[in-house]
């Protein structure tokens, strides 16, 4: 330990907190909800004496609830971002998931509705596979482009159901608004979920291949990766997730839309890189994306009781991004 | 030798594309003539100013996601203004707030050392904001004369004003800059931002400029918008992807130091046409944005392509 005592302090700060970026954004969130407590009192309080005794206020499940998608399109945003890439077709992806499944559940039935919709985005998934794995082009611009072709294909879909009308699955609302315990069911999907990439992430092989990539690109290819398979996977796995994200966001909104999810892009890429996930790839973790999501949550909520609009919240997530990157540059010296 | 025929080759082979698109779009529809092309040219506006913008920036090896917003901004401010103060006055506010917008873009890249792509992506959410802020709903009013301006033939029947506008206003921002030591500077730092640095270009400075010339037209761009839609609309339209695209498309090449402004600006008249026939050959106009997706994505691939295969000979 004695070379590190050579270094500036703000370098071994710096290092501290990429080693365990969990504290400073638990720290972070308690903060924030002590804020929120202060200016609307009771908010947090899970339960409070109403006219007929005892009610639920319900807060913390709701922010649980709303921060699901989030954090679930937020885990398409740490996988792609740890091999330096970014997938920006998640919010279309989402959107049409929601909207093939909730169509087609009128026309066909539930179960192969579902499977439609999630095929939906494994295909996105896989054209933005072939993009980034094969032909080389930089993820951002590839998905930005397949999310194009998408909203396009879904209008052109939306006007050969436009007779069919909607049913939202029973199972999607009871995964999206019902609740056990003041606890949102989401969480049950939510919870394998989230242990699932954790798991992959941490111990399976295909994680480590992603840090490899990220790393350094040539280093793993040189010992043998073979790189287009792995960028394939992983954007057709994004793809995947963003489709599951879809699914559930509809249970949650219970009505359809040609922009549902949409607005949840931003955000997603907000929550991966406050939850330490590193833009330039070979670093990130997914537990700092949940957190990442909370945050934005209870920001949200700040923001409404705040009364700003739209455009300022949308401003401020923009500013997030830039100022927690060029904060991790400035302090660990990384690019 | 074989430089130069490169280097003006491809904007002739352009130029000669969109000349044979033009026969076919003929062939179609035998009343496509000058008013046609107004039209067209009047449609283009907006994008061969974004797509100007991002040439310059990816020039200097960046690149700039925040086009399309920053159109916005300038689009809504422009509204907003003209619709309170005269006309002129407002013109200038509006390019000088994309200036400014651009020069913001630019500073931080070169003082955060933040990659572009990742500072103009956050910047992407700011001026999106900042345009709903200034208008939350589409509102507005662009002055009369703005709207007239775009339209019509000048000098002569047959040369559209909207074309007009585009090669005055590029050709009366760039060529100058093209011709002076900061034109070479984008260039140097384009090429090899390290040489450029040894020899004595004060890369930082080219590039805010570089990014501050991208703001200057995107501003364009937006009085454009509000020009063809007579209102200000605070959402950013689809021109990132285009203007990309067009800019591949047009020999300029991702990774900056070569091409120039002529070639994507075709590029962008060549997108157009496309959209053109295709509304001509009665295809829904849905199926036209898939197509129309597709074909900028399949020009990004094989620009990429082909600058790999240049990057390993």
């Amino acid at each position: 330990m004695s070379d590190l005592s050579t270094d500036p302090p703000l370098v071994r700060i710096g290092r501290f907190l990429r080693d365990n970026p969990m504290i400073p954004l638990l720290v972070f969130l308690f903060l924030l909800i002590a804020v929120l407590e202060a200016m609307r009192p009771g908010i947090v309080m899970p339960v409070r004496a109403g006219r007929d005794g005892l009610i639920s206020t319900f807060w913390v499940g709701n922010l649980i609830k709303f921060a699901i998608p989030l954090a679930m399109l937020a885990a398409c945003q740490v996988l792609t971002m740890l091999t330096a890439g970014i997938d920006l077709s998640v919010g279309v992806v989402a959107t049409v998931s929601a909207f093939v499944c909730a169509t087609l559940s009128s026309i066909w039935g539930v179960a192969p509705a579902v499977l439609i919709a999630l095929a939906a985005g494994v295909m996105v998934g896989l054209v933005n596979g072939f993009g980034v794995g094969v032909v080389r082009v930089h993820p951002l611009i590839m998905t930005l482009g397949t999310g194009l072709i998408a909203t396009g294909c879904l209008q052109v879909y939306q006007r050969l159901v436009i007779n069919a009308g909607s049913v939202v699955p029973d199972f999607l609302v009871w995964l999206g608004v019902g609740r056990t315990l003041g606890m949102p069911n989401g969480l049950v999907l939510f919870v394998p979920f989230a242990i699932f990439i954790l798991w992959l992430m941490r111990y399976t092989g295909f994680g480590r291949l992603l840090f490899a990539l990220g790393s350094n690109e040539r280093a793993a290819k040189l010992s043998g990766v073979r790189a287009w398979q792995v960028y394939i996977a992983l954007y057709v796995l994004s793809g995947f997730i963003a489709a599951l994200a879809g699914l559930l966001y509809l249970g949650m909104i219970r009505q359809t839309s040609l922009s549902l999810a949409n607005p949840l892009l931003l955000p997603s890429v907000a929550a991966a890189v406050i939850g330490g996930t590193s833009i330039f790839g070979g670093r990130g973790s997914y537990a700092g994306a949940i957190i990442g999501a909370l945050i934005l949550r209870v920001l949200d909520t700040m923001l409404t009781l705040m009364q700003m609009p739209e455009g300022a919240r949308t401003a401020l997530f923009g500013v997030i991004i830039l100022a927690v990157t060029a904060l991790y540059v400035r302090i660990t010296g990384a690019r | 030798m074989k430089g130069l025929v490169r280097k003006h080759g491809w904007s002739l082979g352009l130029g000669l594309l969109f000349l044979l698109l033009l026969a076919v779009t003929r062939l179609i529809q035998p009343t496509f003539g000058a008013s046609g092309f107004e039209s067209l040219a009047r449609a283009a506006l907006p994008f061969a100013f974004a797509t100007a913008g991002m040439a310059i920036v990816v020039i200097v090896g960046g690149i700039d996601l925040s086009v399309a917003s920053m159109m916005a901004v300038a689009a809504v401010l422009a509204a907003v203004l003209m619709e309170r103060i005269a006309g002129v006055p407002a013109l200038f506010i509006v390019l000088a707030a994309g200036l400014v917008m651009g020069l913001v873009n630019g500073a931080l890249i070169v003082l955060t050392r933040v990659p572009d792509i990742v500072v103009t992506l956050a910047m992407l959410f700011v001026w999106e904001g900042v345009a709903l802020l200034i208008l939350e709903t589409p509102g507005g009013a662009a002055s009369d004369w703005l709207e007239a301006g775009i339209r019509g033939f000048f000098p002569v029947e047959g040369i559209p004003q909207a074309l007009l506008i585009i090669v005055v206003a590029i050709g009366a921002v760039w060529l100058p800059v093209r011709r002076s030591k900061l034109g070479l500077s984008i260039y140097a730092t384009g090429s090899d931002e390290r040489a450029a640095f040894r020899s004595g270009v004060a890369v930082g400075r080219t590039k805010i400029a570089a990014y501050g010339l991208c703001g200057l037209f995107c501003a364009m761009g937006g009085l454009s918008l509000a020009a063809l839609t007579g209102i200000g609309e605070p959402v950013p339209g689809p021109y990132l992807l285009a203007s990309v695209a067009a800019v591949v498309l047009g020999g300029v090449v991702l990774g900056g130091g070569r091409g120039g402004l002529l070639g994507p600006i075709i590029a962008v008249f060549i997108l157009r046409i496309i959209r053109t026939i295709l509304t001509l050959m009665a295809v829904d106009p849905n199926v036209t944005t898939i197509i129309e997706g597709t074909i900028m994505v399949a020009v990004v691939m094989l620009g990429t392509w082909l600058t790999m295969r240049g990057a390993r000979r």
